[in-house]
C-alpha cells in the first residue's frame, strides 16, 4: 500500500457574510462534511459546477485558510493540533498549486528563472548558483529549454505558461499538488502536451495530484478516484471507473450526460438540467439538488441525504436509500 | 442563393514588426437555416474572420476579399453607414465572455430596448413588452423583474442568455456564435446550446458557431469547416470529418481530445501554430504533421476538393500508415 498523504474528514469551511451594520450576519456554508483519502501516485478528481466549493477545497488542502471544523492531516501530521510555525511552513512545501489562468498567476515583471527561483529564496538557504542549478532542472524536467530563464512571461504561449507554473509549484518537492482547473484556458491540443507532462511526472516523482476541473472527459483520463460536489456538499465518490461507467446519483448522472462527445454515431439521451446552482448564503432546505431533480419528491424537500454505500462507490440521495431509483 | 458568401477572404494587420497575416484566402457560404462551425486552435483565425464580416476590427488591419455577399447585397463596397443597418439586425453576433459583453452601467433592459428602437425607431420604453417576451424566450424566469438588473446581478449562463436575447431581438437571419460557451459550466453549455439551435430552428436563422471544442462540433453543427493559421484546411460534412478526417490537423485534432486516448497518453500536436516570424515556407502545418514529407515544408500545399494538403488522408490508407509507423517505431 502507498503512504497516505492527505486525510480528510468531515471538512467544514464557512464564511460570515455582513450586510451592513444594522442586518444580522449570515453564515455562507462554503464546503460541509467533505472526507477524502489521498495516497502517493494517485490522482483525486474534484468535479462540479462553478461555486460547488472546488477552489474552496483546494484553499483548505494548501493551507491558505483553515477549516471551520474537520480533522485534515497532510503527510501524517494534524493540521488541527500543530503549534509551531516551523512544521506549518514545512506543510506548506508538502502542498503546492498550479492556478487555471496561466496569464493571471505569473508575475509579468519577474523573468522565468526569477520566478522559479522565489520560492527557493523564501523556503530553503541554498546558494545562488545552486539555486540557478536547481532552476534549470527544473525548467528541463517540465521541457523548457535554457534559453527561457531570461525570458518574461509574456514572452511565451500559454502551454509554456502552464509549464512555468507547474516548475514553480514542483520546485519545493511537494508530495501533493493541487492542480485548480489547469488545463480549462488551453486549446484541445495544448491541452493534451499539459496532461501528458502531468501524468509524466507523476510517474516519475510519485506525485499525488488534487485535480480540479469540470471537464469530464479529461478527469476520466486521468483520475484514479473522483468526488462530485454540488453546493458544497459531496454528492458521490467512489473509483474513476466506476463512477464514469455506474454513475449512481441523479446529478453525477446529468453531469455526464452534459458533457459533449465526438461519438455521432450513438447519441446518448440527455437528462435535462433546468436552473442554475442555487445560491450557497440560502441553500433549499433537504437535498441541494432536489429544485433541479427529476427523482424529487417530498422527503428530498425536507430531509438532508448523507453518504451511503452503493456498490463500489458512494452517494448521498435520497431517492436511492428509498431505493426510487 | 446562398444567404452568406465569402470568396477569398483575407485580413492582414499592420504590427510594428510589419504586416501579420491572420486570415489566408477564406472561403464560405452559408444557407439559409444551416449550423455551420469554425473550429481552430487560438491564433488560427476563426474570430478575426467573423469580425471582419461584422465590420469590427480595428483600424489597423486591412480586409481584402474577392466577394462578401449577404441576402444579395455586396458588403464590401457599402458605405459604413448602410452597413450599419445590417449588422445588428440581419446578421449579429454573440461573444465568448457573457461578463465583459454587456455594459456593466445599464441595466438588461436599456440594453435590450436599446437595440430594438436603434433598428425599428420609436421610444425605448415602447419596447418594454417585447423585451420581457425575448427573457422569457431565451429561459430567463421572472424576466419582469430582471429588466431592471444589472450585468452583475446575473451569472455567467444568465447573461449570456441576455446577450442571445439582445441578438435574436431583431430576428436575423444569421447568428454567429463566438466561443458561447466555453466560459461556462457544462450543464449550462448543454442549456446554452440547446437554446441556440431550438431558436435556430424556429426561426429559421443560421447559425455559425465559432469553437474550439470538437465535441460540441459534433453534438450540433451539419458542417464543419477547419482553420489552421488562418487558412482553410478542410470542409466537409460533420459526420465525414468524424468518421474519415481527410487533412492531418483535423485528424490531430480528433485524436488530442482525451476520449479518444487508447492509454494513458494523449496524442498531443506538438509545437504550436505558428507566429508572424516562423511561418514555415512550405506547408503551414508541416512542422508538426505526422506525414509530412520534404515536398510538404517546400511548396505551399494544394487545394483539391475543398482539403488544403499534398497528401490527404484516407481512412483505410492512414490506418495502414499507422502500422507501419508502429513496426518502424
Amino acid at each position: 500500500m502507498s503512504k497516505q498523504l492527505i486525510k480528510a474528514r468531515d471538512l467544514h469551511k464557512h464564511y460570515t457574510i455582513n450586510e451592513g451594520f444594522l442586518k444580522s450576519s449570515k453564515k455562507l456554508k462554503a464546503l460541509s462534511g467533505v472526507g477524502f483519502d489521498l495516497y502517493e501516485g494517485k490522482t483525486l478528481a474534484v468535479v462540479g459546477e462553478s461555486g460547488c466549493g472546488k477552489s474552496t477545497l483546494a484553499r483548505l488542502l494548501t493551507t491558505i485558510e483553515e477549516p471551520t471544523s474537520g480533522q485534515l492531516s497532510i503527510d501524517g501530521i494534524d493540521m488541527g493540533s500543530v503549534q509551531s510555525k516551523a512544521i506549518t511552513k514545512q506543510l506548506r512545501q508538502t502542498v503546492q498549486m498550479v492556478f487555471q489562468d496561466p496569464f493571471g498567476s505569473l508575475n509579468p515583471r519577474q523573468k522565468v528563472g526569477d520566478i522559479l527561483q522565489e520560492p527557493l529564496i523564501i523556503n530553503t538557504s541554498l546558494s545562488a548558483s545552486e539555486r540557478k542549478q536547481k532552476a534549470l532542472d527544473m525548467m528541463s524536467l517540465v521541457g523548457l529549454r535554457d534559453e527561457h530563464f531570461q525570458r518574461y512571461p509574456h514572452m511565451f504561449s500559454g502551454g509554456q505558461r502552464q509549464r512555468i507554473a507547474i516548475a514553480r509549484a514542483l520546485i519545493l518537492k511537494p508530495k501533493v499538488v493541487v492542480l485548480d482547473e489547469p488545463v480549462s484556458a488551453l486549446d484541445v491540443s495544448i491541452q493534451a502536451q499539459v496532461i501528458n507532462l502531468l501524468v509524466e511526472l507523476q510517474k516519475e516523482l510519485g506525485l499525488a495530484y488534487v485535480f480540479i476541473s469540470h471537464d469530464l472527459s479529461i478527469v476520466r483520463h486521468i483520475a484514479d478516484e473522483v468526488l462530485v460536489m454540488y453546493l458544497g456538499k459531496p454528492v458521490e465518490q467512489g473509483p474513476s471507473e466506476v463512477i464514469f461507467n455506474d454513475p449512481k446519483h441523479p446529478y453525477t448522472q446529468a453531469l455526464l450526460s452534459a458533457t459533449p462527445s465526438t461519438n455521432i454515431k450513438n447519441k446518448r439521451q440527455r437528462i435535462k438540467l433546468t436552473g442554475e446552482l442555487p445560491s450557497p448564503i440560502d441553500p433549499p432546505n433537504g437535498c441541494a439538488f432536489n429544485p433541479r431533480c427529476q427523482h424529487a419528491n417530498k422527503s428530498c424537500k425536507i430531509s438532508e441525504p448523507v453518504m451511503d454505500t452503493f456498490g463500489k462507490s458512494r452517494a448521498a440521495c435520497l431517492a436511492l436509500d428509498e431505493g426510487r431509483i | 442563393m446562398a444567404l452568406l458568401e465569402i470568396v477569398n477572404l483575407t485580413v492582414d494587420f499592420a504590427t510594428a514588426t510589419g504586416s501579420l497575416r491572420a486570415v489566408d484566402g477564406i472561403n464560405l457560404t452559408i444557407d439559409e437555416g444551416e449550423i455551420v462551425a469554425i473550429v481552430g486552435e487560438s491564433g488560427s483565425g476563426k474570430s478575426v474572420g467573423m469580425l471582419a464580416l461584422m465590420g469590427l476590427l480595428p483600424w489597423t488591419s486591412t480586409v481584402t476579399a474577392d466577394r462578401i455577399s449577404f441576402n444579395g447585397q455586396d458588403l464590401l463596397n457599402m458605405t459604413d453607414k448602410q452597413r450599419r443597418k445590417i449588422i445588428g439586425k440581419d446578421i449579429s453576433m454573440i461573444f465568448q465572455e457573457p461578463m465583459t459583453s454587456l455594459n456593466p452601467c445599464f441595466t438588461v433592459g436599456y440594453q435590450i430596448t436599446e437595440v430594438l428602437s436603434h433598428h425599428f425607431g420609436g421610444k425605448r420604453k415602447s419596447y418594454n413588452k417585447k423585451a420581457i417576451e425575448l427573457l422569457n424566450q431565451v429561459g430567463i424566469p421572472a424576466a419582469e423583474s430582471r429588466l431592471n438588473s444589472f450585468p452583475h446581478q446575473l451569472s455567467g449562463g444568465m447573461c449570456q442568455r441576455v446577450m442571445i436575447a439582445m441578438m435574436i431581438a431583431c430576428k436575423p437571419k444569421l447568428l454567429i456564435a463566438d466561443e458561447p460557451t466555453t466560459a461556462l459550466d457544462v450543464t449550462i453549455q448543454a442549456q446554452i446550446l440547446e437554446l441556440l439551435i431550438e431558436l435556430q430552428q424556429s426561426h429559421g436563422m443560421a447559425l455559425v458557431l465559432i469553437t474550439h471544442d470538437m465535441a460540441v462540433v459534433a453534438e450540433t453543427a451539419e458542417r464543419v469547416i477547419v482553420l489552421y493559421a488562418g487558412q482553410q484546411v478542410e470542409q466537409r460534412k460533420v459526420k465525414e470529418l468524424f468518421e474519415n478526417p481527410k487533412h492531418p490537423y483535423s485528424e490531430a485534432l480528433l485524436n488530442a481530445l482525451p476520449e479518444r486516448a487508447q492509454d494513458k497518453h494523449l496524442n498531443a500536436i506538438p509545437g504550436v501554430v505558428p507566429g508572424q516570424m516562423d511561418r514555415p515556407r512550405g506547408c503551414l502545418f508541416s512542422p508538426r504533421c505526422n506525414y509530412a514529407q520534404d515536398l510538404c515544408s517546400q511548396e505551399k500545399a494544394p487545394l483539391k476538393d475543398g482539403i488544403l494538403c499534398h497528401f490527404p488522408l484516407d481512412f483505410s490508407k492512414s490506418k495502414k500508415k499507422k502500422a507501419i509507423n508502429v513496426e518502424t517505431g
